[in-house]
């Protein structure tokens, strides 16, 4: 009797085989590196904005404190924009005719807002309160980066739940003393003892029940 | 060794198992007749029509279900589990009938298997196909039903390693995998031989494809056997693990009626109970339709009856043992549960249940009964029925009328909970109708082992 298969056939259901599992395995992995990857989750891009604000410029190099704009980061959730008054607070009176400034001008004058593109954009299940963070010693740089530094705003992490819980389970790689939390130039040379300290000195108790974030 | 007495030797007695001039040629001849032929027997046809029709109810169930929610089941506070757990354990445990058989019986030799271990296997995998499907629906979101596993994502959040309803998953999933290999591994020297039969090419390369090559060399058997040996062993603790998990669903919450010791041993019971008698259910016909007495004997339905008699019995031990408990616990809730089960708004499912489950399988006890395919039918269908009706009345009875007066509420399921639950039974009709017409439903080469011709003499 005639056979059905080439011994060549041998080769091609193991390749086939391989293949399957390979596949299943590699595709797994090519999702969870794109669903991690700035690609997905946005980071490191910087944002095109109705005025190229630079951080480096105002907070880095003029020193202005970052609660002199994000006035409410103490007190509520929300960090707080600045209306374009606070702007005008200053310019005003320099670089007043700066054509770069043209549309925080025209915002002043019609009282039509200035329209900012979110850069830190967590989904609306979520609610994020600035303030306990903040009373709780976590420094603006220890989510947004070194923000002082940023001639443009992009972010710099994933904002996924993983990154959050990262934080929430181990608050001690990020707490530091109270009086930095708005350096964001500032690096903790021991961050693994003085994190510990300064857990139970701030009584820092983050919770991961569902509720604390999605209410 | 040679100075025992010869006496020790000789095996008990052993009814045959196997009908009269049966050879090696006559087996493979009728067994894969029924794959080979281009013409299926009218009771194929409207079988496999009943199931599809079903079939598609099904696919309309769960459709209307994803398009509109849970609502549109009769679930709500309290009970928020009713149709969906009760199929899921209904149809998981009648797949236990088919692991037990196939590997438990394996392992103690009993020859009998072997004429219906191939579709209580096939039996068991498409068991658990439905089963899979209720908790997967039961979530209300299926898409996201692979967050039920723990893999890493960008939530970095696990399921709950302390919660039953995960271990749930990992059982009913290994059970699905170990299954399958195990029947998959049990039909390559059967795959071979339909592959040498088959005069359509096509066929010849697809059973082929899954024959592996299968050529029946001393080496091939040799690795087949060990293969098939481990696979029984790693399927014979799954016969008790993977029930007693399902039970632990109930056992952990600490609903009355559920939070009982009992519920392992007593689970294992009412699955083999069950899937016994769903293998009965399943073989009656066929032997009628095919013309495979000589295969199914009356023997094996004897045999199958006493299995299903003697677990009726410790299943019916679980119910006593639930009246007591709630007797002896002096516990007011527990009381009461029993009570409501009996006496409450279910009460007719409750007695019903008795009946089917507890007095009509005491006919069994006559051998003229278990004998008789007719009779056997009808008391497997009233087992198939019970056992439906045990998960209904522990899920619902418990959960109706828990501690709070205020939150009790009657559970009437609506025409969507009965569509779908009759839509499994069309998916699990078809899938095995489709198996009977494409693959040896009786394992060809274990019964040529059974053929007088293969006897091995001990030499003395």
């Amino acid at each position: 009797m005639a056979q059905v298969f080439k011994p060549s056939s041998n080769t091609y259901s193991r390749l086939v085989l391989s293949g399957v599992l390979l596949g299943v395995g590699g595709l797994g992995l090519v999702g969870y590196l794109l669903n991690t990857s700035p690609y997905n989750t946005g980071a490191y891009m910087a944002r095109s904005q109705p005025v190229p604000f630079s951080h480096k410029h105002h907070n880095g190099e003029l020193g202005i404190d970052c609660r002199y704009c994000h006035t409410s980061v103490e007190e509520s959730a929300f960090a707080g924009v600045p209306p374009t008054q606070t702007c005008m607070n200053c310019h005003s009176q320099i670089w007043t005719e700066a054509p770069i400034l043209e549309p925080v001008r025209a915002s002043f004058r019609t009282g039509q807002a200035l329209e900012w593109t979110r850069v830190h954009d967590l989904p609306d299940f979520v609610y994020f309160n600035h303030s306990i963070h903040i009373a709780k010693g976590i420094g603006c740089a220890s989510c947004h980066g070194n923000v002082a530094g940023m001639n443009l705003t992009w972010s710099v992490a994933p904002l996924t739940m993983g990154w959050c819980l990262d934080c929430h389970r181990d608050p001690a790689a990020n707490v530091r003393p109270r009086e930095k939390v708005f350096d964001t130039t500032w690096v903790a040379d021991n961050q693994k003892e003085l994190g510990a300290k300064l857990v139970s000195e701030y009584h820092v108790q983050p919770r991961q029940d569902c509720s604390t974030c999605h209410r | 060794m040679d100075s025992a007495p010869v006496q020790s030797r000789q095996r008990p007695y052993k009814p045959p198992v196997l009908g009269r001039g049966q050879t090696f040629d006559t087996v493979t001849d009728q067994i894969s007749s029924v794959v080979d032929r281009t013409q299926q027997p009218r009771a194929w046809w409207i079988g496999f029509g009943i199931g599809f029709v079903l079939l598609n109810l099904l696919l309309v169930c769960v459709s209307c279900l994803f398009a509109w929610g849970t609502g549109i089941w009769g679930v709500n506070n309290p009970v928020g589990w009713a149709f969906a757990i009760i199929n899921f354990v209904w149809w998981i445990g009648i797949g236990h009938a088919g692991t037990l058989i196939s590997a438990i019986l394996l392992l103690l030799r009993q020859d009998w298997r072997t004429s219906i271990n191939r579709f209580a296997e096939a039996m068991t995998l498409f068991a658990v196909a439905c089963a899979g499907i209720f908790p997967i629906i039961h979530t209300g979101r299926p898409w996201v039903a692979y967050w039920l596993l723990p893999y890493p994502g960008t939530m970095m959040v696990w399921p709950n390693f302390r919660s039953p309803l995960v271990w749930d998953v990992f059982a009913v999933s290994t059970y699905a995998t170990v299954s399958a290999l195990f029947w998959f591994v049990g039909l390559i020297p059967d795959l071979a031989t339909l592959r040498d039969r088959a005069e359509n090419p096509i066929a010849a390369r697809i059973y082929g494809t899954f024959a592996l090559g299968w050529r029946g060399s001393v080496r091939h058997w040799h690795r087949y056997e060990t293969a098939y040996l481990l696979l029984a062993g790693l399927s014979t603790p799954l016969v008790i693990s993977v029930h007693s998990i399902v039970s632990f669903d109930f056992a952990v919450g600490v609903i009355p009626g559920w939070h009982a010791t009992i519920f392992p041993p007593y689970f294992v019971a009412g699955a083999i109970y069950a899937g016994f008698a769903m293998v009965l259910t399943i073989a009656i016909p066929l032997r009628r339709m095919y013309d495979i007495k000589d295969y199914i004997t009356g023997q094996h339905l004897d045999y199958m009856a006493r299995v299903m008699l003697a677990t009726g019995l410790m299943v019916c031990y679980g119910y006593l043992t639930e009246a007591f408990f709630a007797l002896y616990s002096a516990n007011l809730f527990e009381q009461y549960m029993i009570q409501n089960r009996m006496f409450g708004p279910y009460t007719s499912i409750y007695w019903l249940l008795i009946l089917c489950n507890g007095i009509s399988i005491q006919a069994l006890w006559f051998e003229r009964v278990r004998r008789s395919p007719v009779f056997l039918f009808i008391i497997c269908m009233f087992v198939n029925v019970g056992m439906w009706l045990e998960r209904f009345v522990i899920v619902v009875t418990s959960l109706h009328r828990d501690f709070m007066p205020s939150s009790w509420f009657m559970y009437y399921p609506t025409i969507w909970d009965i569509g779908t639950f009759v839509g499994t039974l069309g998916l699990f009709i078809t899938l095995l109708f489709l198996f009977i017409r494409f693959l040896p439903m009786i394992s060809m080469f274990e019964m040529r082992t059974l053929v007088p011709a293969a006897e091995v003499k001990e030499e003395h």
